[in-house]
């Protein structure tokens, strides 16, 4: 069954939808979906580092969105304007790594492939990697929810309730750079933070908990990863981009109607 | 001898370059009720989020008994719309409570058959009572409120002061709070610190009411106040709370 390239990519979508949901449910409440832009573009740097020294690239993609997700998460708290600076960052970020990338033009490197995802072209162990890493980052928000919600809630509550709310926010920064390495080969560096926000704002309308929104988060992204691939395969279309689309229809449906379907 | 549950030892906070409290001695002991006054800007909010350890000192040192439980009632809670919460799951936060609790608890808060509503939906008073709800939740030996009642009007002020005082007789916790309600306030804690960047005096209510550092900070208006309310205590006449102006009058 696993040879077949639609089953691969079918379980790689569901994998990635899976373990972005909770995540992302905490991009949407912390209003972090820049930083979740500037983690992503920190890993063609990482891609770039692992050229020049002949590293494995999946690490290295790890090592530079972790690093760039704490640099951002230290300078949240100095008092920056943090829109100006995130975006002065996840872009330099991206544009830096594609220059070093040509600048090592010795290396032929599918550069397309990074940038815009290759879901198609999943193989057997890039499967492993997605759910291992996927179980990882849904076992990390597991165990640090309750925390998280508090902090998210309001740092204070959380310091009276014996919470660091700082010690937190470095797990989600860690879980971020996890999914970034995950959702690489689905949807590529460009649409990570969509695949993050997307469907968990699609879910907002129709739920009354946090926990309902992660789970309904999960559901819809899974529905707009096999929903986009269906689409990418009968249209031709390139099914990153796809899924994404997908994603988006889902919250312009689940928009337009959940206000109509539950009344909160 | 009463145990002493939080102990500040020549604190001293700075944040931006600025600094915010400095010098400041202060202890809190099992089941008094300390109230903070000061002006604007005086640093009494940075003392209580020193107190659970949110705000770090640049010097001297924070202490807090072992295993201390603290609710703490913040200033103000914006809640995200994008944040689904209904009253239920929120005083499940961060430790899981039964439905049985959560009933109780919101009927002791003077807000019972709220449990399902949406937390972004409720007033302002509603919001307040279950903030309260939530911290009384976690049986605190100390409950700290930070303007508790701002937002609330006065009859709402009064009653919810009148559930703190029935709270720290049921629960017997110490109370540190921090409020404008210089009337109410002040005949209901055993203690008041009178903040002004450092403590300018402190003791009884009527003795820090005769300081000549608080009248400094006040003016004379809020011996006024304590005479309105002394006079309130006998009477329950109509009065114009909030206007200094009568306040003066009735001095």
């Amino acid at each position: 069954m696993l040879d077949d390239f639609m089953v691969r990519a079918a379980l790689a979508g569901v994998g990635v939808a899976i373990a972005a949901a909770p995540l992302g449910c905490f991009v949407v409440w912390r209003r972090m979906a820049y930083l979740g832009e500037a983690t992503a573009h920190a890993s063609v740097l990482g891609i770039a580092l692992a050229l020049a020294f002949s590293l494995p690239i999946l690490p290295a993609i790890i090592v530079a969105a972790l690093t760039m997700g704490l640099t951002v998460t230290l300078l949240r708290g100095k008092g920056f304007a943090m829109d100006t600076l995130l975006g002065v960052i996840a872009h330099t970020a991206l544009a830096a790594g594609l220059v070093s990338v040509a600048l090592l033009s010795d290396v032929r490197l599918d550069l397309d492939a990074f940038l815009f995802g290759d879901i198609l072209a999943v193989a057997k162990t890039d499967l492993v990697t997605i759910w291992v890493g996927g179980a990882l980052i849904l076992a990390v928000m597991v165990q640090r929810w309750s925390a998280l919600l508090v902090s998210t809630l309001n740092p204070d509550l959380a310091y009276a309730s014996g919470i660091d709310p700082k010690r937190e926010e470095l797990w989600l920064t860690l879980a971020m750079a996890l999914a970034v390495a995950v959702a690489i080969k689905v949807v590529g560096i460009l649409l990570i933070a969509a695949l993050l926000v997307i469907p968990a704002a699609a879910a907002r309308s129709l739920v009354r908990t946090p926990e309902a929104m992660a789970v309904c988060a999960a559901i819809l992204g899974s529905l707009a990863a096999l929903g986009g691939l269906a689409g990418a395969y009968m249209a031709d279309t390139p099914a990153g981009p796809s899924i994404v689309c997908a994603a988006a229809l889902v919250f312009l449906v689940t928009g337009v109607s959940g206000p109509y379907l539950y009344r909160n | 001898m009463k145990r002493t549950l939080i102990t500040l030892k020549d604190l001293s906070i700075r944040a931006d370059g600025r600094t915010i409290l400095e010098h400041v001695n202060a202890t809190v002991s099992e089941g008094e009720i300390v109230t903070i006054v000061g002006p604007n800007g005086s640093g009494k909010s940075t003392l209580l989020r020193a107190m659970i350890g949110a705000a770090l000192p640049a010097h001297g040192t924070v202490k807090q008994a072992k295993n201390l439980r603290i609710g703490y009632v913040p200033q103000k809670l914006a809640l995200d719309a994008a944040l689904p919460m209904t009253v239920q799951r929120f005083l499940s936060l961060p430790r899981r409570v039964s439905a049985r609790d959560a009933i109780t608890a919101l009927d002791h808060a003077g807000v019972p058959d709220l449990r399902n509503r949406q937390m972004t939906k409720l007033s302002g008073g509603q919001f307040q009572r279950v903030l309260l709800a939530r911290a009384l939740l976690e049986k605190p030996q100390l409950l700290l409120l930070d303007e508790a009642t701002q937002g609330l009007d006065q009859p709402g002020a009064a009653a919810f002061y009148q559930r703190i005082e029935q709270v720290r007789h049921d629960l017997g916790c110490a109370i540190v709070m921090v409020s404008h309600d210089l009337h109410v306030v002040m005949a209901a804690s055993d203690r008041v610190l009178c903040l002004n960047g450092h403590i300018c005096c402190e003791g009884s209510p009527r003795s820090v009411a005769d300081a000549p550092e608080y009248r400094a900070l006040f003016g004379s208006g809020t011996k006024g106040t304590m005479a309105l309310y002394q006079h309130q205590h006998s009477h329950s006449h109509d009065h114009d709370h909030g206007s200094t102006l009568s306040q003066e009058k009735a001095d």
